[in-house]
């Protein structure tokens, strides 16, 4: 191997890490704030990227159908839950909160679905019309059970993540689509080597995007609420922090934070209606490097894992996850020593 | 007995109907029978490991394949016997579950379950790319199994090895359950500390659990490979691990029946799915996946116990409150050796300036006293003085960061907790840690985990009876020795708290122990009770048992102890017989203020 070809892997490398890494900042946003590893993560970035696709060959996506649907089952449910408690009056705020704000993206989507509006437009309905999914799934799904044990929650979550992965395959069909890339710059460094655009683009959006993320959980009252909850969540309720509620926000950021990795992979990557679990997988084997909690321990992590990644695509294809994943070892090895003999209960099994 | 016998009743029918089955049923039920038949083995499993146990894996599958993948080279290429093959397979299962075990069971929390993941993704991959193997084509003609002349090449005969290999299975896990190393593994969830303050060693205890389990889904690959004499890569993908935890998880994680009845529900639906849903729509192999997931989810949503914890909240109700008033009937066995307790007198613990510190705050400052043998020492102090801490120095459940204690003729800073509590130090906690889900009995006979010695294999093949008994006979001493002797048979969380102080007393009992450490064990106990504590523990000290006690109730301590030890921001305030400490002008000022 020559220098050249080591750089080559490593750009590459940087730029699936890039995904790597604002997955695995969502996982962990998510399961810090609700126990839940959200396994249908990838599922979300994969719609994105082929709503994206949709758009570009002038069809509407079918991704409406699907955030419909989820809005009119989450509202079922809502309105269930306040007959059952007698609090009739707050369903029209449910109505709007659970029926209109997930229709808003789904009509601008309508709109826009015609040749000749810009890409940049394409691109941002794209990414909104993802962001209810994952909320309005966490209302249906993971708000009732939310008392649960972990493993519960896991298990539900996986199903779920079939179940998305089904939708898909129903809604978008078994074709991958690729689109075009979002720019066809080059930036040539002495010696001829060069970086395309796209790769560039990339590790941008992930460093804005990381640096965005540690902005709002320094500085805001939303993202401190977060932290507070993922600490402890009975502290934070006794402060007046909304569990339900911050779990909510946790979701949409993540919902965010997965149709970005959507539409950023979609020109680089042919993708299919399923080929987002694998990119939550290797995402999921970044969080256990940060250990699940630690966000600047996941970026790391995410970074190794794109750049072991593409070095291992170089040496053997078809042994490139293996070798990935066997990444975890190492990991796991050191953890094992460092760990401090932490006393933690168990849930007790499920009756 | 009347509960044991109905289940018994239910056990001989549904072995009945197993049984007849291959006679009336057409080969399509049957192969449907062996492949829920293998899927409950690997469930059985995950039951003990994940239910039970509390570690979640979603490896299995690929503990399956590389039995089947083991036999199957080993019968093809090789051209032995099958029989060796199996032996092959589980030494292959039980080695990597062994290594990826040691890997990861040491981390808590959720560690295992994602690198299971990891883990049974590479398995399959690794399957579809090595040439020997066969990668994505796999490898086939495998001989079928023979039984002494007699060949199992039809799916009938098969299904008789299938359901016998499960039935023994199940067996096994029943009997492991209601023994030593079982009562241990059901301990598991209660927390390492729990398990050290009796002498065990959680990490090793579910490093052998997960090695079960994945002998049991070896056993399944075994049986796999010679039924469908063909293997290939994706049964054991990931998805298949996933599957294997929905059967248990459906069935019901907390009862063993569950593996059964989970990998009968799920594969049932799954062919139930295929044959429905092209009457309702064309698009069925698109629906499948959507339905059967939704399905689960509901599921799991009304009943996150699986069937069998909905069936036994059905049954629980109808017969009202469980565990009716009852004492463990056995025949007398000789009692467990007991330990040689030091002469009346001698020194059995000694602190000799102990010093914790966390980062910049000094818990306990330079603190040394001493314990003799055959006297219950007090060790008191207001709120914040730093007692629980110097409790869990001298437990050795925190390591000190200077000092020196020494127990009987050991120095025990530094030593793992489970060592000093085999060398008989025996502990209760303040924050009580019981199993609520075991019987009164079950907790005290985890107290004797140290003095005995079974292991699964003697457990799950009943050979440990004779130690058993003595282990339930000794239980049964000590619930009589602090008057909860005709409750043995209920479950610990039904108790109140203050009962269940007591209960941990009569766990800790029942190590034999030389020195009884106590923390708080009067909280929350009514007048009355705290008197038959009293009368309870000046008992134990006649018979020659050493007693700390760390107590907040100074009427209870100061009628009870010899000697007072009394702890003030860190250190050492006095120490003394209880009318000098109450004379004390320093203590009236630690509790009550100084008049300036």
């Amino acid at each position: 191997m020559t220098w050249d070809v080591a750089l080559i892997l490593v750009t590459d490398g940087l730029a699936n890490g890039a995904v790597y890494l604002l997955a695995g900042l969502g996982l962990v946003l998510i399961f810090s704030v609700t126990r839940v590893v959200f396994v249908p993560f990838g599922d979300i970035a994969a719609f994105a990227a082929l709503s994206l696709a949709a758009f570009e060959t002038g069809r509407v996506p079918p991704t409406i159908g699907m955030v419909a649907v989820l809005a009119a089952l989450a509202l079922a449910t809502e309105i269930g839950s306040l007959l059952r408690r007698g609090e009739a009056s707050r369903i029209p705020k449910a109505l709007l909160m659970w029926g209109v704000l997930p229709a808003i993206p789904c009509a601008l989507a309508w709109l826009v679905a015609r040749p000749g509006v810009p890409v940049a437009v394409h691109i941002a309905v794209a990414v909104l019309l993802v962001v209810p999914i994952a909320p309005l799934l966490a209302r249906v799904v993971f708000q009732p059970i939310a008392d649960a044990s972990v493993l519960v929650l896991l298990i539900v979550s996986l199903a779920l993540h079939f179940l998305l992965s089904g939708l898909g395959l129903l809604f978008f069909g078994p074709e991958g689509s690729r689109t075009t890339p979002l720019t066809s710059a080059v930036f040539t460094l002495g010696d001829g080597f060069t970086v395309s655009g796209q790769v560039v683009l990339m590790v941008g959006a992930a460093i804005v995007l990381s640096g965005l993320f540690f902005l709002v959980f320094e500085r805001t009252v939303a993202g401190k609420a977060l932290r507070a909850t993922a600490v402890n969540r009975v502290g934070a309720r006794l402060v007046g922090i909304r569990p339900v509620r911050t779990a909510l926000l946790a979701y949409g950021c993540a919902s965010l934070l997965a149709g970005l990795i959507g539409v950023l992979i979609a020109p680089v990557t042919t993708m299919y209606y399923d080929s987002g679990f694998i990119i939550g997988l290797k995402a999921f084997v970044a969080a256990i490097i940060g250990g699940l909690v630690s966000y600047p321990m996941t970026a790391v992590g995410a970074l190794a894992v794109g750049v072991v990644e593409s070095f291992a695509s170089f040496w053997s294809g078809a042994l490139k996850d293996v070798i990935v994943f066997s990444l975890l070892i190492p990991v796991l090895m050191l953890r094992s020593f460092m760990a401090a003999h932490s006393e933690e209960e168990e849930d007790e099994v499920e009756q | 007995m009347n509960g044991s016998r109905k289940r018994m009743m239910w056990i001989a029918a549904v072995v009945t109907v197993l049984a007849l089955v291959p006679a009336v049923a057409g080969s399509f039920t049957v192969s449907l029978l062996n492949d829920i038949g293998i899927g409950a083995l690997v469930a059985l499993g995950l039951v003990l490991l994940t239910g039970v146990g509390g570690a979640t894996s979603f490896g299995q599958a690929a503990f399956v394949g590389i039995a089947a993948y083991a036999t199957a080279w080993l019968t093809t290429t090789q051209g032995l016997s099958p029989w060796i093959g199996l032996l092959f397979a589980l030494l292959l299962t039980g080695l990597s579950a062994l290594a990826i075990g040691m890997l990861t069971l040491r981390l808590g929390g959720h560690f295992l379950p994602l690198s299971t993941i990891a883990w049974g993704l590479s398995i399959a991959m690794l399957f579809g790319n090595v040439d020997a193997l066969g990668r994505h084509t796999g490898l086939s003609n495998i001989p079928a199994l023979r039984i002494a002349g007699w060949s199992l090449a039809d799916p009938r005969s098969m299904y008789y090895l299938i359901w016998v290999v499960v039935g023994l299975a199940c067996l096994f896990s029943h009997n492991l359950l209601q023994s030593r190393p079982g009562r241990a593994i059901r301990g598991l969830r209660g927390g390492a500390t729990l398990l050290a303050s009796v002498g065990a060693d959680a990490y090793r205890v579910r490093l052998t659990l997960f090695v079960t389990a994945a002998l049991f889904a070896g056993l399944a690959g075994w049986l796999y490979a010679h039924m469908n004499r063909f293997v290939s890569p994706s049964p054991f993908d990931v998805r298949a691990s996933i599957e294997y935890l929905l059967m248990a998880v459906a069935g019901g994680l907390g009862q063993l029946a569950g593996a059964l009845v989970g990998a009968a529900l799920v594969l049932v639906l799954k062919n139930g799915l295929q044959d429905v849903l092209p009457m309702l729509t064309q698009r069925a192999g698109q629906l499948e996946a959507v339905a059967f997931a939704t399905l689960f989810i509901l599921l799991l949503h009304f009943a996150r116990g699986g069937l069998m914890g909905l069936l036994r909240r059905w049954t629980r109700r109808r017969a009202g409150t469980q565990g009716a008033a009852s004492r463990h009937e056995a025949p007398a066995v000789d009692p467990l050796p007991h330990r040689q307790l030091p002469q009346r007198g001698t020194q059995v613990l000694s602190v000799k300036g102990a010093v914790k510190r966390f980062g910049g705050l000094v818990a306990v400052n330079d603190v040394s006293f001493e314990v003799n043998a055959g006297e219950i020492v007090g060790l008191i102090g207001p709120n914040g003085a730093g007692k629980s801490t110097m409790f869990n120095l001298l437990t050795c459940t925190l390591p000190m960061t200077s000092g020196q204690v020494r127990f009987l003729d050991h120095d025990i800073a530094g030593m793992p907790q489970r060592q000093v509590a085999r060398l008989g130090l025996a502990r209760t906690f303040q924050h009580v840690k019981l199993r609520p889900h075991m019987s009164l009995l079950d907790n005290v006979a985890l107290g004797a985990h140290s003095r005995t010695r079974s292991g699964i294999l003697k457990a799950g093949l009943r050979l440990d009876r004779a130690e058993e008994n003595q282990i339930l006979q000794e239980a049964q001493r000590q619930l009589d020795r602090i008057g909860l002797g005709d409750r043995a048979h209920e479950l610990a969380g039904s108790l109140p708290l203050g009962t269940q102080r007591i209960l941990e007393i009569a766990r800790a009992l029942a190590a034999d122990p030389v020195l009884l450490v106590l923390d708080e064990p009067a909280a929350g106990l009514r007048r009355k009770e705290k008197m038959a504590l009293g009368d309870l523990l000046r008992k134990l000290r006649e018979e020659g048992v050493t007693i700390l006690i760390v107590e907040h109730d100074m009427d209870f301590v100061m009628k009870l102890v010899d000697r007072l030890v009394v702890m003030n921001f860190g250190s050492k305030l006095v120490e003394g017989v209880p009318s000098a400490v109450r004379a004390d002008e320093r203590v009236q000022a630690a509790y009550l203020g100084s008049v300036v």
